[in-house]
């Protein structure tokens, strides 16, 4: 809402020194952000000036140029080229002399130009910064002015005046207007206020006979149970001329307010809405057929608005109709059809109040957001419409000329504000301030509110343009705000004795901190995918992938909730790589979305707010709400180990992938498996799956070098993905420690024979198996392939350690272990020993 | 074998002084143990006349057997005296040899780093964590029921409008990228126990085009406390707790009047940082109020007897001034320079 602050001063007593930064600040008090400061940007010496003589000069361009002698109230006249035309010998302009700034910043210097020195420029509206207006300079007999020659343009257009401009919550639509925001600065400041819709001028016109013009409220499907108009005045003026210039203090609280002058008649009713708050909308009413009646439309009906646009109705689209059908969508848009124009000479004007829901609605199913439905939206003062009406006939008659008529209406359906009991100390109790029952009634009385002692308490009744005060909260936010949030003290409360971060969340956190610890970084991607990089990652086998799709993505390409973290850190990798960085190792610990196939999500119709819904219905909202896990995922790209003095680079793949499998499990404290695997994102003999017992929770290994090849990556790129929230589900809870044994261990190396394609890991996890409890620890520590061993098969070498809990084991008995463990393997995968 | 030797004087002191000798020359552990085998050994000297005591008589043996065990003595100490030096002259050249550059070792760490964003939110949720809050969660694909309704925004408010939500398909399902973590404060009224004292950090989405303020993903951290008693004077001390705690000893809360459906009344926040880069000055940081009654309501809880407070703050935001970066987008691009100048700490 941007204020104008002369036209603030006519309602409130503003210090007259007052700045702009000081007027946002009492404003912010009381509850309005500031957002800007608004100014012509026009500075002197910018004068009145009268056309003495002008000589046209053609000039080599084709353009014509007009040398005019201007009389400023100097005494000579000043010599100043215009190309413009629209002017006589006699007319009064503004001339911008040197030294003068206009809007841009322009600065205006004497300056060669065209042969001559021009001293000065005849400006145009647009240069001055009072609208678009463009053909010409400015003729100030067009604005029905006829000043003297040297006399301050600034002062005489309003060009000194500026706005502030402030954020108006959406509860505080009363905000909406400078009624409004002047009774808001006196709650402030403390300053008079008078409130303008009840000036004294308006009385006379409000006493007047206003009957006879037919208003028909047939509502018959209201929105949420609310009828769609509860108040309608309408007042006639006849005999306008509507081809009056706006007066120029009207244009500029206008154009600072934001709002272009368009004509006369129609600057009064923004001009109205923006002191009073409510909307007016005016017709041509010879243009009307009959009386006006308030409805929905009918299926199919459409509508001409003023924009010329077709509009396609809907039927909770509240309409204006007379006898010949739909002139104007209520207040959104009027229709064409009986719309003012320069000839108009009778004028219909309407001061309605329509329901908020309905307007809403329609102003955003046809996108037409305006200053009118932005009010109605927040609710506008119903018992402000019959001044509104009023004051829109003072400023015809004064401005247009014209006559009040008779002919009018006045409905008034609106209901009366709710009265709310305040019992004592409810105040101070939620705003922990020790409030006197003083303070509170005084503070609601300045706002508008009656205040009638009850029992126990007041029952306080809101003014009518503050339909947000619905409950004792309310009004202790008004108290607490008209006194001052400063008043409130620091407290802090004691908590009773918390449990600490969960067992899930201090995982978590382990586990990112000892990648990071391990060299990786952690990246936080965007988790919206393309289709295409879902169904690839999402799931090991190709095929389309179930997945949520957005209804409204900002990309449309990136449409789809990720179903893995790994295509966001391949991303990140490429933008990484393009900036000139070669080793990368990055992880990121975040939420999948994984739909599962056939099941419907979502919920059907929701249960009203503000009740606690049953638990079968809680359960059902619970039950429509996809499965989230969260994932861990890291890629790495170049080298782990890079090329030092002595040191040969170590190159990422696999094996770091396989590394944040093992360190993932060592913080977890849980036993994960790794088994030969296979995914269409990964290389076929590079891929390994990851078990805990018989459920799997994720892959490593390298990306498929041709899919590296197409996401502009180098074709070893090592990858890994973990379900977290799986492994930490299925981690030793509390880990119960096996004693240590002092007993000596016995030592002894395993060489066997099995075929090349049988897995290390399984052979070594059979030799375990069958060596049985005395085994302490086995690894492979030799994979042997050529000159004495078949080629079709290689030898692997384990290093054994054995102890007993009870006695220090024999040789023999380490021998007979090692050989149970060789025999399980040669069962299973034809193992022999290697001699 | 020689033949044997007779053991006089002579013979004696010749065999020590050859032995003495060779021990002297000997520069490394090699020729040392030659010494120690030519003038110690079975065929040395020293042996062959400590061998001839056996067939001399026995009137003579105390006499030449003391002559003979002291020559060996002298010997014996005369070679671990320099086996001593030569060990010490053996490491020391050794450990010269082994000199390398330390300022050239080859380096098998690598530096890594968690993202600050997570680092500040750990911080933040361990500060109420020390006061005995405790720290949910929820999901970001929410309900819209949980999200809007039971947070007291109408179905008509103008934030469920499809300008700021992400919808999920169908829109009719209900379902919603979560646009703020309140969801978790509903989740956790209605799973825990009264008094609830809860903080829920977590990622957030807005349909905003990322630029140097915006983000469409950004996080935040929410507080609720429902309890009874509570005021707007306990939400000032745990916002002024919060802010020393992040801002240092000199940080200050301002509260201004706002609206929120969540709460009533409600406030906007702004911090007084006695540290920023560029001197002390006031920030705007988020929101807060007393829970709204029908929030309370949308729990089951009775709002005439219990009340509360809740406020929310934006990591990305917190950041950005605390840590005096200018350009949001370092915070989304996942640039490993960023997060590497934090390391593990914010």
């Amino acid at each position: 809402m941007r204020v104008p602050v002369k036209w603030l001063r006519d309602y409130v007593a503003v210090a007259p020194d007052a700045t702009a930064e000081e007027i946002l600040a009492d404003l912010v008090k009381v509850g309005f952000e500031e957002e800007d400061i608004h100014t012509f940007g026009v500075t002197g010496p910018v004068v009145v000036g009268q056309v003495l003589e002008f000589v046209p000069e053609p000039q080599s361009n084709g353009k014509t140029i007009n040398w005019c002698q201007v009389d400023v109230g100097e005494a000579e006249p000043r010599g100043i080229v215009c190309g413009a035309h629209n002017f006589v010998v006699g007319d009064k302009v503004v001339v911008s002399l040197p030294g003068a700034m206009l809007p841009g910043p322009f600065p205006i210097a004497a300056r060669k130009t065209y042969g001559h020195v021009s001293d000065g420029m005849i400006a145009s509206a647009r240069e001055l910064g009072m609208g678009e207006e463009h053909d010409g300079i400015l003729r100030l007999a067009s604005l029905g002015l006829d000043p003297a020659p040297g006399e301050d343009a600034i002062a005489l257009l309003g060009l000194d005046d500026f706005a502030v401009e402030i954020n108006v919550t959406p509860d505080r639509g009363y905000a909406f207007s400078m009624r409004g925001v002047a009774r808001e600065y006196s709650h402030s400041t403390g300053a008079t206020f008078h409130d303008p819709a009840l000036s004294p001028e308006l009385e006379p016109i409000l006493a007047a006979p206003a009957t006879g013009f037919a208003v028909t409220i047939d509502d018959t499907a209201p929105v949420r149970d609310r009828v769609g108009a509860s108040v309608f005045v309408t007042r006639v003026v006849r005999g306008v001329d509507a081809s009056r210039p706006t007066p120029p203090w009207m244009i500029s609280r206008l154009g600072l307010a934001g709002i272009r002058s368009i004509s006369l008649i129609v600057d009064i009713t923004n001009y109205v809405m923006w002191e009073l708050g409510q909307p007016i909308h005016g017709y041509d009413l010879d243009k009307l057929t009959g009386g006006i009646t308030v409805r929905r439309a009918l299926p199919g009906e459409t509508l001409v608005t003023l924009d010329d646009q077709t509009r396609k109705l809907h039927p909770e689209d509240l309409l204006i109709a007379d006898d010949s059908g739909a002139i104007g969508l209520a207040g959104v848009m009027g229709g064409a059809a009986t719309e003012i124009g320069d000839t108009t000479t009778n004028v219909l004007i309407e001061a309605a109040g329509f329901d908020p829901t309905t307007i809403a609605r329609s102003a955003r199913r046809h996108k037409l957001p305006s200053e009118a439905s932005k009010r109605f939206e927040r609710g506008v003062d119903p018992k402000v419409a019959p001044a509104a009406a009023a004051r829109v006939v003072q400023l015809l008659l004064e401005l247009a000329g014209g006559e009040l008529d008779e002919l009018g209406s006045s409905l008034d359906n609106s209901v009366a504000p709710r009265p709310i009991f305040l019992p004592d100390g409810y105040v101070a109790a939620l705003i922990g301030v020790g409030y006197t029952t003083d303070e509170v009634v005084s503070s609601l009385a300045e706002i508008g509110t009656t205040v009638d002692a009850a029992d126990g308490g007041h029952v306080v009744t809101p003014p009518t343009w503050r339909p947000d005060l619905t409950d004792k909260a309310t009004l202790a936010e008004e108290v607490a705000r008209i006194i001052g949030y400063d008043r409130i003290p620091s407290v802090l409360p004691v908590a009773p004795p918390g449990r600490g971060l969960t067992r899930s969340q201090l995982l978590r956190r382990s586990v990112a901190s000892a990648l990071a610890a391990s060299g990786l970084t952690e990246v936080l991607a965007y988790p919206f995918l393309s289709t295409k990089a879902s169904d690839r990652f999402g799931s090991p086998v190709a095929g389309g992938v179930p997945a949520i799709r957005l209804a409204n993505p900002l990309d449309s390409e990136a449409a789809v909730m990720r179903t893995s973290l790994l295509p966001g850190l391949l991303d990140i990798s490429r933008r990484n790589l393009s900036r000139g960085l070669t080793d990368l190792a990055v992880y990121e610990i975040g939420a999948v979305f994984l739909p599962v196939a056939g099941e419907t999500y979502g919920s059907g119709p929701l249960p009203f707010g503000a009740a606690r819904p049953s638990d079968e219905v809680l359960a059902q909202l619970n039950a429509g709400i996809p499965p989230q896990p969260r994932h861990i995922a890291a890629v790495f790209i170049g080298d782990t180990i890079t090329k030092q003095p002595g040191q040969l680079a170590v190159a990422s793949g696999i094996a770091d992938a396989l590394a944040v499998v093992s360190e993932v499990a060592f913080v977890l404290a849980v036993p994960v498996r790794v088994a030969t695997g296979s995914h269409q994102a990964m290389h076929p003999g590079r891929t390994a799956e990851i078990w805990v017992g018989d459920r799997s929770v994720g892959f490593a290994g390298e990306l498929l070098p041709a899919l590296a090849d197409e996401l502009d990556l180098p074709r070893v790129v090592g990858v890994v993905e973990l379900d977290l929230d799986a492994l930490i589900e299925l981690a030793t809870p509390e880990v119960t420690p096996t004693p240590i044994v002092s007993m000596p261990a016995a030592t002894q190396d395993l060489s066997l024979v099995v075929g090349v394609g049988v897995a290390a890991g399984d052979v070594l996890a059979a030799v375990r198996e069958g060596a049985g409890d005395l085994l302490e620890h086995i690894v492979l520590v030799d994979d042997y392939r050529g000159q004495g061993v078949a080629d079709d098969a290689k030898s692997l070498t384990f290093a054994l350690r054995f102890r007993a809990p009870d006695r220090t084991l024999t040789a023999d008995e380490a021998t007979a272990a090692k050989l149970a463990g060789l025999a399980l393997a040669a069962g299973r995968f034809g193992a022999t020993l290697r001699e | 074998m020689s033949e044997p030797q007779v053991i006089t004087d002579e013979n004696v002191a010749q065999a020590v002084d050859a032995a003495l000798a060779a021990i002297g020359a000997a520069n490394d552990s090699a020729e040392l143990r030659a010494a120690r085998t030519a003038h110690t050994g079975e065929a040395s000297p020293l042996a062959r006349l400590n061998g001839a005591l056996r067939s001399v008589p026995n009137d003579q043996k105390a006499a030449l057997g003391k002559l003979v065990g002291q020559a060996r003595g002298r010997v014996t100490q005369a070679l671990a005296a320099r086996e001593g030096e030569v060990l010490i002259a053996e490491e020391t050249a050794r450990l010269a040899a082994e000199s390398i550059d330390v300022t050239a070792v080859p380096t098998r760490w690598r530096g890594g780093a968690r993202h600050p964003i997570s680092l500040l939110m750990d911080k933040m949720s361990d500060i109420f964590i020390g006061m005995g809050w405790e720290v949910a969660e929820g999901p970001e694909l929410e309900n819209e029921w949980f999200n809007f309704d039971a947070m007291n925004f109408d179905e008509d408010h103008p934030a469920r409008a499809m300008q700021d939500t992400f919808f999920v398909e169908p829109v009719d399902s209900h379902l919603v990228l979560r646009t703020h973590t309140s969801p978790v404060q509903i989740r956790s009224l209605l799973g825990r126990e009264l008094p609830v004292y809860v903080v829920a950090p977590g990622r957030v989405f807005r349909t905003d085009e990322l630029d140097a303020t915006h983000t469409p993903v950004f996080s935040q951290l929410e507080a609720i406390a429902i309890d009874k008693g509570l005021t707007m004077a306990h939400l000032r001390g745990t916002l002024e707790h919060l802010a020393r705690s992040l801002f240092g000893e000199g940080a200050q809360i301002r509260l201004r009047p706002n609206f929120f459906p969540f709460t009533e009344p409600s406030a906007e926040m702004d911090v007084w940082q006695p540290n920023a880069k560029g001197g002390a000055r006031w920030v705007e940081w988020g929101g807060c109020g007393m829970v709204n009654a029908n929030v309370l309501r949308a729990a089951g809880i009775d709002p005439d007897v219990y009340q509360g407070f809740a406020f929310g703050v934006g990591i990305e935001r917190t950041l950005q001034f605390r840590n005096d970066m200018n350009d949001m987008r370092d915070m989304v691009e996942g640039d490993i320079r960023f997060s590497q100048q934090f390391g593990m700490v914010v």
